[in-house]
């Protein structure tokens, strides 16, 4: 337990002198400001309170910027310490890999947490201050949040896999940018593109569906506006919301973080000094 | 209590390429051992297989009764890479409380530790701003903790000034009078030679010599030099008396086989006032070194 935290504490010093930590509030803070602001223009009309609103639009921010970050501040985490030759003397020491693994992990999520923490928090303090009835709204908010740390552990878990399987931080860097590209930008595209063409086939009623929970960025995403009755705010893949249980997309969410924690680690055992 | 090291029919094998092929040696409890060879010779590879990072093809290792690379090895190796790299953004002191972490010691020995290998100073600054030399003391810092049964020292003085090495010689001889057992490799043979009790010298991946050098030396069988300074004029007639000498900077220089030590010094001592001075020249670590390392070459 004293070596997974002492490990926690020391990669989360060097997150700090690396900036990461500034980054990431700054990031979250800035893009949460300006959604609450921006967000709050047509509420009125709705009939739903304003944070709920700020909470789907930040749904939508999450999917795109809670992924990067994590990636961001994961793919060094194996290939840096091949790189600078630091890992050879690491694993000479009474520690497992699966504890330094969940060391960098503490670290990782807890900058992940405190820029989400800052960001929601600064977004119910915006909605709040304007609009009485969007206390409503914590409940939604407050499940964006976790949900949001959980899509960051799959990502930070899917990083370090790409980092074990790269062994050099320029390639994994490459790698961890392809997979955001894919898994958050381009699979969503490919969907729509696969349903026009399908036309109302297999595909449509039940492909879909499967194809949405098997990417955990769709399915927070789903997750997130199923529960707090958001659909009609949300756009484009977000309408499929209403087709699919909760409790689905929920163990997706739930699933995908330890699924890509154990790849990390299988990922990293295979790594030879 | 056994030995802390043993190695039986080591064979390490990447692809094709035999890195290691049957090593077998032991390093008994307060025991300094070096291991020497060239560039590539498998010093590095052997290092590497006793800390467990890499498996051997096949052959047999235990280290204080236990298997490489299980918990109980790993507590009871303390290992310096060659080339002691660290986070640059870390100081040293937090790197080294890190490093006790690790080791369940308490955080608070660091700076005592830092303060052994002369870093007292620089501990609060970070390792980015450190020179070649003090990163290797960062590295010799952490193979200090705790109490090793076994130290593996990768190239350990690469990077330190004369003064600094004779420092952590000191050091490890304390370590050593403990009980720790020392493995470690060098390029600089003479300070393997007066600190060392034995010398392993490997050769593309194979034992070629073991021993202490006097050992070594005897086995060797070779020419020991002697350089004789003549009194003024008496030159000639100490070349005719010394078959085989030569003049070199007005010195005799002369060689002769071990067994015939004795006898050519009796020649020279019968001289008597014609020589000023004598000087005999064992052969050094280097000479043994390449004899050693081209025998199995051969």
């Amino acid at each position: 337990m004293i070596r997974i935290l002492s490990t926690a504490g020391t990669e989360f010093r060097i997150a700090l002198r690396n900036r990461w930590v500034a980054i990431a509030l700054l990031l979250m803070a800035v893009f949460s400001l300006v959604l609450s602001l921006a967000g709050s223009a047509p509420t009125g009309g709705l009939g739903v309170d304003r944070l709920s609103v700020t909470v789907a639009s930040l749904t939508s921010l999450s999917v795109y910027l809670i992924p990067l970050l994590a990636l961001l501040m994961s793919f060094d985490a194996i290939a840096g310490e091949t790189e600078r030759g630091t890992l050879p003397l690491l694993l000479a020491y009474p520690i497992a890999r699966w504890e330094i693994l969940l060391g960098k992990l503490i670290a990782h999520l807890a900058i992940l947490s405190l820029a989400v923490l800052l960001g929601h928090g600064l977004a119910a303090a915006v909605a709040i201050s304007t609009d009485d009835t969007a206390i409503q709204g914590l409940p939604a908010l407050a499940r964006l949040s976790w949900s949001s740390v959980l899509l960051g552990a799959t990502f930070l878990g899917a990083g370090y896999a790409l980092s074990a399987l790269s062994r050099r931080p320029s390639g994994a860097a490459g790698l961890a940018i392809g997979l955001w590209l894919g898994l958050v930008v381009l699979y969503d595209l490919a969907l729509l593109t696969a349903i026009v063409a399908d036309n109302g086939g297999w595909f449509t009623t039940t492909g879909f569906p499967i194809a949405l929970l098997a990417n955990p960025a769709d399915a927070f995403r789903l997750f997130n506006l199923t529960a707090s009755g958001a659909t009609a705010a949300a756009a484009g893949v977000g309408g499929a919301a209403d087709a699919i249980p909760l409790w689905q997309s929920l163990s997706s969410v739930l699933l995908w973080p330890l699924a890509a924690l154990a790849l990390a680690a299988a990922a990293f055992r295979k790594v030879t000094p | 209590m056994t030995s802390t090291l043993t190695i039986s029919t080591l064979t390490k094998r990447f692809g094709e390429v035999a890195a290691l092929t049957g090593v077998s040696l032991t390093v008994a409890p307060g025991e300094r051992v070096a291991l020497l060879g060239h560039n590539g010779a498998g010093k590095s590879t052997l290092m590497k297989i006793i800390l467990g990072l890499i498996p051997a093809t096949s052959g047999e290792i235990t280290i204080c009764d236990a298997a490489p690379g299980s918990p109980a090895a790993r507590r009871a190796v303390a290992y310096l890479p060659e080339n002691a790299a660290f986070h640059p953004a870390l100081t040293g002191l937090e790197q080294i409380r890190h490093y006790l972490a690790l080791r369940g010691e308490s955080p608070s020995l660091a700076m005592p530790l830092l303060e052994k290998v002369g870093l007292g100073q620089a501990a609060r600054r970070r390792i980015g701003t450190y020179s070649k030399g003090m990163r290797q003391r960062v590295g010799l810092a952490q193979a200090l903790i705790g109490h090793p049964r076994l130290l593996v020292l990768d190239e350990p003085t690469s990077g330190l000034d004369p003064i600094s090495r004779r420092e952590f010689y000191a050091l490890l001889d304390d370590l050593a009078a403990q009980g720790a057992s020392i493995l470690l490799s060098s390029h600089a043979l003479t300070e393997v030679e007066a600190r060392t009790d034995r010398i392993l010298i490997l050769s593309k991946g194979r034992l070629v010599a073991e021993g202490s050098l006097p050992d070594l030396r005897r086995r060797a069988d070779l020419p020991v030099t002697l350089h004789v300074t003549a009194r003024n004029g008496y030159a000639p007639d100490i070349v005719r008396a010394l078959p085989g000498a030569i003049l070199v900077d007005g010195a005799l220089h002369l060689t002769c086989a071990q067994g015939d030590k004795l006898e050519t010094l009796g020649r020279i001592a019968g001289l008597g006032d014609k020589v000023a001075d004598l000087e005999i020249l064992p052969p050094s670590l280097e000479d043994l070194y390449s004899h050693f390392s081209q025998g199995a070459a051969r």
